[in-house]
């Protein structure tokens, strides 16, 4: 299919008696909220950890599935996130809230400063600036041990994980609390990026990616618009970084490492580039193939290798792509 | 794996629980189904007397720390197959359920809520990198998991982590490196350079030795981090003073072939005295091409890899269950060097484990509480089979153990213990104290 297709087919669902694409992500939304009821302990605590990670794969997706820009350089806007919300607690006193909002914020400036550099280049020459300054961020938390214990990391124990908010009391500690903040989180990125990819700002995203030649001629303000997706995406990323850190007490420099600029590209290739739930069920996906494959074998790796291997062969566009693909259209 | 009866424990009080939670959904009409189906927070697996006792093992099968772990694998495999042999701890026999966590923290984590709520362990154990500790620990302390951890850093009686995390197998970092300091000073040299990877293994060394050589009246002349991405050293050496007595150096990973070689290079046969910690070289033979220019430097040993003229019935009793020959190599395999400076710290954690559960009348998780107050009631540890490496004394505040250190020289390419040092002078104060923190 191609962008017109989708665009269109997009028109025609919102068109329609019922908004079918908005009734499918809220539906999904719901599974995700209900199955805290219904699985088991292990499955619970797993699952906070996945809807997170999975924020950071949506937030990734929007660049990468939507702009067509590959970063290779990511985990940078993560560690942003987990380190502004990590230091922020640990040693300025702020609370949880407040917190978080530096972790974002950190995470907006430095997506709007790599933004405005590495997006003078295109291609292959911005997946290596990305991750070059990835690497330098990676090596900013080692420099700065002081603050950062580097590759050790921080630990954030005690009273930083309590928070009162609307009146009430929360216990970051209690699986409960974590579960339904790691929901709300993923839900509102979910959210957002469907509003985004539908609306005609996301429009002009597909047209960069598929010709960005052509959306100049157009009239488009081609970088202004990268930019903002470089934003957005790097700003949900962050947020995703500083609910991790916030939610599982750790702040350490193996987050900022080029593993976890690669794993969300991965996550979104498995569960289908520029959709918006794929990099929910990617993320899901590899959490579990990990997971059980470890059970069995010391190269777990190497069969996640294989399944992304069969993957790209045979369903090259992730497993909601492949979907959109052959039968339902409409998915945005 | 036998199944355990399961039983569903009271959970902590939480502000917002999950049965608060599904009082709302009551409201809403949905409460009797949910109810009947949810699982139930904080849901443990209640061991009985005659079943195994189950320890989680948090093994680096892959990732950096691989090379060690599977060095702590076979000894926790050899130790437990002792244990249960002599009829296991409290007349139970002891399963491991050990599961990799690629040496990352991210991973270690999802390992300990694996543990404590799909396998139901006892206990969780074994953990090495100090990343992987300072990841995973939130998590046990969190789920009341009581966790030993075999890392050697400075993390558990640095007061950052929790009253169910203990350290009583292996000294750590700080009791280490201080220990040196006398030593060095009287016998090496009293001005020092430091070369040290620059991230926080390397920065504790950097300030406790530094710490340490000061009141030895010592003088750190230079200090040279390098940064974690090197992969040559040359252009460093030139940083090193003329007036430098002792190079203290530690650097650990693939690189340090390279920088043996390249710092036998710049000095040639005119070198200062040479001390260097054996991490550098764990599992990586003394004998190996380009590391002639360690012959007569000195090194840290936390047990000696190369069986002593004065070698103990314990190192003999100790060398034999986990097979391991008297050049520290296995018994199976002369080349496969092990990581004998650590590895110990396995089997005399499990040891403590035993002491810990048979002195607390542990007989499932709901008596967690009293395990965690009987291993902090622990205070002095024999020199024996169980303890190999030597008598210990164990900070039951602190959570963390202090024995005794090795220096050794190289000779023939080989280690020939010249010093070891005494339980005091690796013992330091601090503020921490766990037992006060709420079980």
């Amino acid at each position: 299919m191609s962008a017109g297709d989708t665009m269109a087919a997009h028109g025609a669902t919102r068109r329609g008696l019922f908004d079918k694409a908005l009734l499918l992500h809220l539906a999904v939304l719901a599974v995700l909220f209900g199955l805290q009821f219904v699985i088991g302990e292990y499955q619970h605590l797993s699952l906070a950890r996945v809807m997170v990670l999975a924020t950071y794969a949506v937030g990734y997706n929007i660049l990468f599935g939507y702009t067509g820009l590959l970063s290779l350089g990511h985990a940078m806007f993560f560690a942003a996130g987990l380190y502004g919300a990590g230091i922020g607690a640990s040693q300025f006193g702020l609370g949880v809230q407040e917190s978080f909002i530096a972790g974002v914020f950190s995470g907006l400036v430095l997506s709007t400063v790599i933004g405005l550099i590495a997006l003078r280049t295109t291609g292959v020459a911005f997946m290596i600036v990305t991750m070059m300054f990835a690497q330098a961020c990676y090596l900013l938390t080692l420099y700065f041990g002081e603050y950062t214990r580097g590759d050790e990391g921080i630990v954030l124990k005690g009273d930083i994980r309590q928070m009162v908010m609307f009146g009430y009391p929360f216990d970051l500690t209690s699986p409960v609390v974590r579960y339904n903040i790691a929901f709300g989180l993923l839900a509102v990125c979910v959210l957002i990026c469907l509003a985004l990819v539908r609306s005609p700002t996301g429009r002009v995203l597909v047209a960069i990616r598929e010709n960005e030649e052509r959306a100049g001629m157009l009239g488009y303000d081609t970088f202004r618009t990268k930019l903002f997706a470089l934003v957005v995406s790097g700003t949900m990323s962050a947020a995703a970084g500083a609910a991790y850190a916030l939610l599982f007490a750790y702040v350490g420099a193996s987050f900022a490492s080029i593993q976890y600029s690669i794993l969300p590209l991965l996550w979104v290739l498995l569960g289908g580039i520029g959709t918006v739930l794929g990099p929910v069920v990617g993320t899901l996906l590899m959490f579990y193939l990990v997971d059980y494959a470890s059970e069995y074998t010391s190269a777990y790796m190497l069969v996640v290798g294989v399944a992304l291997l069969i993957l790209v062969v045979w369903f090259p566009k992730g497993l909601l792509g492949t979907l959109r693909e052959r039968v339902i259209a409409w998915l945005p | 794996m036998a199944k355990s009866k399961k039983t569903l424990i009271t959970p902590k009080r939480d502000l917002i629980t999950r049965r608060s939670a599904l009082k709302g959904i009551a409201a809403a009409g949905a409460a009797a189904a949910a109810s009947t189906t949810a699982p139930g927070f904080v849901r443990y697996v209640q061991a009985q007397t005659s079943e195994p006792l189950k320890l989680g093992f948090q093994v680096h099968k892959t990732g950096i720390g691989a090379a060690y772990g599977r060095w702590y694998e076979r000894v926790v495999n050899a130790c437990v197959g002792e244990i249960n042999a002599n009829g296991g701890i409290a007349g139970r026999q002891v399963e491991i359920v050990s599961e990799d966590d690629g040496t990352d923290p991210k991973r270690g984590a999802e390992m300990i809520e694996k543990f404590a709520t799909q396998h139901g362990v006892d206990i969780a154990f074994g953990t090495l990198f100090s990343h992987v500790v300072m990841g995973s620990a939130p998590r046990a302390g969190e789920l009341k998991l009581p966790y030993y951890v075999v890392s050697e850093g400075y993390h558990v009686s640095s007061g950052a982590l929790n009253r169910y995390t203990f350290q009583p197998g292996i000294t750590d970092v700080r009791s280490q490196v201080s220990s040196m300091a006398p030593w060095v000073a009287d016998k090496l040299g009293k001005k020092v350079t430091m070369i040290y990877p620059d991230y926080a293994f390397g920065h504790d060394h950097r300030d406790y030795f530094s710490e340490a050589m000061k009141k030895q009246g010592g003088e750190i002349v230079e200090l040279i981090p390098i940064p974690p991405t090197e992969t040559s050293y040359t252009k460093y050496f030139p940083k090193i003073p003329s007036s430098t007595e002792v190079l203290y150096h530690v650097m650990v990973g693939p690189g340090v072939l390279t920088f043996v070689k390249e710092l036998g290079e710049h000095y040639g046969s005119n070198r200062p005295e040479i001390f260097g910690f054996i991490d550098s070289l764990e599992a990586v033979p003394i004998d190996s091409p380009g590391l002639e220019f360690l012959e007569g430097t000195y090194f840290w040993e936390g047990y000696p890899r190369y069986a002593q003229p004065d070698q103990t019935p314990y190192d003999k009793h100790y060398r034999e269950v986990v097979g391991v020959n008297d050049e520290g190599a296995s018994v199976n395999d002369p080349k496969d060097i092990s990581t004998y400076s650590h590895m110990f710290g396995c089997w005399e954690t499990l040891y403590i484990i035993k002491q810990a559960i048979e002195a607390s009348g542990y007989k499932g998780p709901k008596d967690k509480a009293a395990l965690i107050e009987a291993t902090e009631a622990i205070t002095d540890i024999p020199w024996d089979n169980q303890h190999p490496q030597g008598d210990k004394v164990f900070n039951g505040k602190m959570h963390q153990v202090f024995g005794h250190q090795n220096i050794s020289q190289v000779a023939n390419s080989k280690l020939d213990v010249v010093h070891r040092t005494s339980i005091e002078d690796g013992m330091y104060e601090n503020d921490t104290d766990y037992s006060k923190m709420p079980l």
